[in-house]
């Protein structure tokens, strides 16, 4: 290699360990992707609908509910990691699914960690419909069911936005899966936790690499976003 | 036959009055105007005719039934009418799928929605834009979307809050023409709120006024604009001359009041002893000599303290032992030389001095 900073070195061997597909490096960047993503997927699953009854129906205490879950969009992810590794751990409650530093565990731990903040988005997309475009539906003559699936449908960008910050949430956060996954190799590992540990090891290259890959993720789900929230 | 009637409506929001008291009747095939000032209560009672939001008391009927008793009812109701907004509001979708919507919730079928949708695109002018995106289109344009978008459902009675606030004139006589056509051609029923008096009297058969959350007058517009039923209203309607007097006598169909030093006579019997004198600027004639040949009860002469000019008008201020102010076109204004300081002769027949209590 070339005499220089080891940053520059580290640099230029962290690109030919992406070009170069380097095995570990593309095992992280799927597993990363396929826990966020499964993730995201559940927390959308549980999280769209809970927003719009939220949003849909009148009770007492709706904006107690609405600022708790604004609060929790900012939940120290060390913290829900230590919450669900002390239920998911042999003491705790769900034990018996043995989901403590397995990928399983990982995917339920970050639905959790993000399902305030796609609830909360979801409620606040169905709001950035107006009064008056909702007097509209009413006049036109739509039915209760109608009137919910026409603002869902007219708020779909604004909803779709939210899904994608949750994702960027899940993919980029250390807290949880460090302390739920473990950071095993080849099992629980994920780019943000191979990160902090190769760079404690000096070893700067893989950091490196890993490190552009997830700025990569991040700059991808940015795109899409600015794409969406241009429509 | 009354097609809307509307009893003792009231509505509030949290602790916040809006509407009291409200009594409508609305007859079918007319075009009633809804006037008032901003706040006054119209975008809400039409909210309520058209029954998107419910009534915190009182008695409405549409279309002969009890609204009240039949909330099973209310969407099949709704579905017989139609509402345009201030605001023009369209979905963020295709000009076509956004006309196809109110269709679409009555389950209408594909090859009818198809050519309905067409048709009306035709009617307002915006063909080629079928496959746009709504939001892309301007104000005026997404106006006559909105305003499309509500009559491809055939409505029978067209809600309409002040469609045409923010609208240019060009757009704003196309929205009119169409209103007016389908209340000729297909009879239907149109409540319009609005707050250009011009655009009242232009359009409406009959108008009520809302003042401060209630129907504080309704009838023809001739009534509503010469004979106000109080100073509210009168100023409201933008009668220049409202002069406080005392009623002085009665005798021969005619009452004499006394607004400081001049005596008028006026054909409306005295409402109370203390009243006010509601004259319309229009009606008030200046002359540069004593008419000879004048009818009117009413002739004395005054000078001419200032005038105004407000295009096409001049707005002449005189003193005749009290102010009263004369709207005089402009033209006229300047064949007769009117100026400050001439002294003029004021002529004004009894049947346009119009009394309201105090």
């Amino acid at each position: 290699m070339v005499n220089g900073s080891p940053i520059i070195e580290g640099f230029i061997e962290a690109i030919y360990l992406i070009i170069t597909l380097n095995p570990q490096v593309v095992e992280i960047t799927i597993r990363s992707l396929y826990i966020s993503l499964t993730a995201t997927l559940f927390a959308s699953l549980i999280a769209l609908p809970l927003g719009a009854l939220i949003y849909f129906y009148d009770f007492r205490g709706k904006h107690a509910v609405v600022s708790t879950l604004q609060t929790l969009y900012a939940l120290p992810t060390v913290i829900v990691g230590l919450i669900m590794f002390l239920l998911l751990s042999n003491i705790g409650p769900f034990g018996f699914l043995h989901l403590l530093y397995t990928p399983g565990g990982m995917i339920v731990t970050q639905t959790v960690l993000i399902i305030p903040l796609l609830m909360g988005l979801t409620v606040s997309a169905l709001s950035g419909i107006d009064r008056d475009k909702r007097y509209t539906i009413t006049a036109l003559g739509a039915s209760r069911f109608q009137t919910v699936t026409t603002i869902i449908a007219e708020s779909r960008f604004a909803v779709m936005s939210g899904v994608l910050l949750g994702f960027g949430r899940a993919i980029s956060e250390v807290g949880t899966v460090m302390i739920v996954g473990g950071n095993i190799r080849g099992a629980t590992r994920v780019l943000t936790t191979a990160i902090a540990l190769n760079t404690s090891m000096a070893n700067y290259s893989v950091s490196i690499a890993l490190g552009i890959i997830l700025l990569g993720v991040a700059l991808g789900v940015n795109i899409v976003l600015s794409l969406v929230q241009r429509r | 036959m009354a097609i809307v009637e509307a009893q003792k409506i009231r509505k509030v929001y949290g602790s916040l009055e809006v509407l009291h008291d409200v009594d409508l009747s609305v007859r079918e095939g007319e075009i009633l105007g809804l006037i008032g000032p901003s706040g006054s209560g119209k975008s809400t009672l039409l909210r309520i005719l058209d029954l998107i939001e419910p009534p915190s008391g009182g008695e409405l009927s549409i279309f002969g039934i009890d609204t009240v008793g039949e909330r099973g009812r209310w969407l099949d109701l709704r579905r017989r009418m139609g509402m345009l907004f201030q605001r023009p509001i369209v979905f963020n979708a295709s000009v076509y799928d956004n006309i196809a919507m109110g269709l679409r919730y009555r389950g209408t079928s594909r090859a009818e929605i198809d050519r309905r949708v067409k048709e009306a695109l035709e009617a307002v002018g915006l063909s080629r834009y079928i496959r746009s995106r709504a939001t892309d289109l301007s104000g005026g344009e997404q106006q006559r979307v909105a305003l499309s978008r509500v009559l491809v459902t055939d409505p029978e009675i067209l809600f309409l809050d002040e469609p045409t606030a923010n609208l240019d004139p060009g757009s704003t006589a196309t929205i009119e023409a169409i209103v007016t056509r389908l209340n000729r051609e297909r009879g239907i029923t149109v409540l319009i709120s609005t707050h250009d008096l011009a655009q009242g009297q232009r359009l409406a058969h009959r108008v009520a006024v809302m003042i401060e959350g209630t129907v504080a007058q309704a009838g023809s517009p001739r009534e509503i604009f010469h004979e106000p039923k109080d100073q509210k209203i009168a100023r409201f309607v933008g009668v220049q001359n409202i002069i406080h007097g005392r009623v002085v006598s009665r005798e021969g169909g005619l009452t004499t009041v006394e607004m400081k030093e001049r005596r008028i006579v006026s054909k409306t019997p005295p409402p109370a002893e203390e009243v006010a004198v509601v004259i319309r600027g229009e009606d008030i004639s200046l002359h540069r000599r004593e008419p000879g040949y004048e009818e009117a009860e009413n002739l004395f002469p005054a000078r001419i303290t200032s005038v105004e000019p407000m295009a096409p008008f001049v707005n002449v201020t005189v003193d005749c032992g009290c102010a009263l102010v004369a709207l005089v076109t402009a033209r006229r204004a300047e064949a007769l030389g009117l100026r400050a300081g001439m002294d003029v002769w004021v002529s004004l027949p009894a049947r346009v001095v119009h009394l309201v209590p105090r």
